[in-house]
């Protein structure tokens, strides 16, 4: 592939393995800016980005406002919180008040699954999913598959293992999606209760067992136990939680030498992942913070810049 | 647009000989080349710029640092209609601020190319000076650009395309004229 039309990005699903290599691919390049002297870049001035958040963000939120930064673009930055959605604007109405700015992307996250979709169809400007519901969370995957990608110089053949609040992650979702599409086999470890009935039907292998996910796994993405997302009781106690699915000592020699631990960040340490390992894998969770903003500004680019065409027509 | 091979302007013994030259006039204008640094522009001028690197190393027995830039971020046609090209990798892991820097192209024509490049540089630091080398200097500037070293000047009408092709990547070493196919 050697150019690039697609005008949102709104998820992995509905992405070809050719477009995803494209991005990592110029994710490779845009990471080198951040090393220069002048960590800026021309491409898109007079280019504005607004970051629309109807759900708390903070390191999403802030990688792409840098990202957007360093490719010289205007930033607006919106929060639900203390906005005119308190005082019953609908989000479409918000949407169309922020587009008489002349916008030309809309950075959106929204608590409702598929919502950055809707808003797509309804504005001139191109949409980025920064995380919508349950459904999925592209850009997080993008920057996991990236990382791996750098790591171990491929993204086939991997057995890929999730552990955690499956049921609540739009991350493990867009994993799922990505890495399937580079024939990698993707397993998801849980209790029963965090792992969804409908999870049978994708492209995964499903354990009840940490071992099992662990053994012989290539790379393994401990998710965040989900304390807001925790009012139904999804397990007993955390202590029981982590006492058979967090990361220790013990289970992580069941990981090959050149085995990758990430994790989407905040780690809740001791409860997905011992704190005794914090030395070991810190380093790599960090890149990952890194490793983010190369690819949301690899995808700023792409989407910003040139003719687009819209999906389906 | 198609377009079919009009003549073959430069073999690669040519070629060869070129890039020859173009290292003496180098080193004769930078008689200390522990100063020196080459920058090759994506995707061609990155290995013409090897191969003068490699010349230079057999004459003066120095490695003089190479680095390498793709000027796409700062073009001045991004937002014009067509898809977004892809970004490729830019290299430059020496401190530039104490170089004098002789940027390698394979076609000087238009000057813009130049002018990113030249942008992207300062990002990296205030080198001492910046020099152009080119392989083929076809004419038509839009920008008041000149070259320093020039390894041939070929005139060519506008409505011509000239293609340099290295063995790195094309399997073979030539320069080729081509022209709009009208049939």
């Amino acid at each position: 592939m050697s150019e690039w039309s697609r005008k949102h990005l709104l998820g992995l699903s509905e992405m070809s393995k050719e477009e995803i290599e494209a991005i990592l691919d110029s994710a490779k390049a845009f990471k080198e800016i951040s090393k220069r002297q002048v960590k800026k870049v021309p491409a898109l001035r007079g280019k504005t980005v607004v970051n629309l958040f109807f759900e708390a963000s903070t390191r999403t939120k802030t990688s792409f406002e840098l990202a957007a930064k360093r490719l010289s673009a205007d930033v607006v930055n919106f929060s639900s919180k203390g906005s005119s959605l308190e005082k019953g604007e609908t989000i479409l109405d918000t949407l169309r008040n922020l587009e008489a700015y002349s916008v030309d992307i809309f950075v959106i996250r929204h608590n409702h699954s598929k919502a950055p979709f809707y808003l797509s169809t309804r504005t001139q400007a191109s949409v980025i999913n920064a995380g919508d519901g349950l459904n999925e969370h592209p850009t997080q995957a993008l920057l996991d598959m990236f990382t791996v990608r750098e790591r171990l110089g491929k993204l086939k053949g991997l057995k890929v293992a999730i552990v955690g609040d499956i049921l609540h992650s739009r991350v493990a979702r867009s994993n799922i999606w990505g890495f399937s599409k580079f024939s990698s086999q993707v397993w998801v470890c849980a209790p029963p209760t965090l792992i969804p009935k409908y999870y049978s039907c994708l492209p995964v292998k499903i354990t009840y067992s940490l071992k099992e996910a662990l053994s012989g796994a290539d790379v393994v993405i401990m998710l965040r136990v989900q304390k807001e997302r925790q009012s139904q009781m999804f397990f007993p106690s955390q202590r029981e939680y982590s006492e058979f699915f967090s990361l220790n000592e013990e289970n992580a020699k069941l990981l090959k030498e050149h085995s990758l631990v990430m994790h989407p960040g905040p780690v809740n340490w001791d409860v997905e992942i011992a704190s005794c390992l914090k030395e070991k894998v810190q380093n790599l969770i960090l890149e990952q913070v890194n490793n983010g903003l190369a690819v949301r500004m690899a995808v700023l680019y792409l989407l910003s810049i040139g003719k687009k065409y819209e999906v389906g027509s | 647009m198609e377009y079919k091979e009009k003549s073959k302007i430069i073999d690669s013994q040519e070629i060869c000989r070129a890039l020859k030259r173009l290292a003496h006039q180098i080193l004769e204008k930078n008689p200390n080349p522990a100063n020196l640094a080459l920058i090759g522009i994506q995707r061609r001028g990155v290995f013409l710029a090897k191969r003068i690197q490699d010349i230079i190393s057999h004459i003066k027995h120095v490695d003089v640092p190479l680095g390498v830039i793709d000027i796409t971020l700062y073009r001045d046609d991004l937002t014009a209609v067509g898809p977004a090209p892809l970004v490729r990798q830019t290299q430059i892991e020496f401190d530039i601020s104490t170089k004098v820097v002789v940027l390698v192209d394979d076609v000087l024509y238009t000057g813009r190319t130049i002018r990113c490049a030249l942008d992207e540089i300062m990002d990296f630091g205030r080198p001492k000076r910046i020099e152009l080398a080119v392989l083929i200097d076809r004419g038509h500037r839009e920008l008041p650009i000149r070259a320093d070293f020039v390894g041939k000047n070929i005139p060519t009408a506008s409505s011509e395309v000239v293609e340099v092709k290295v063995q790195e990547l094309d399997g073979k070493d030539e320069v080729v004229i081509l022209e709009k196919n009208n049939e």
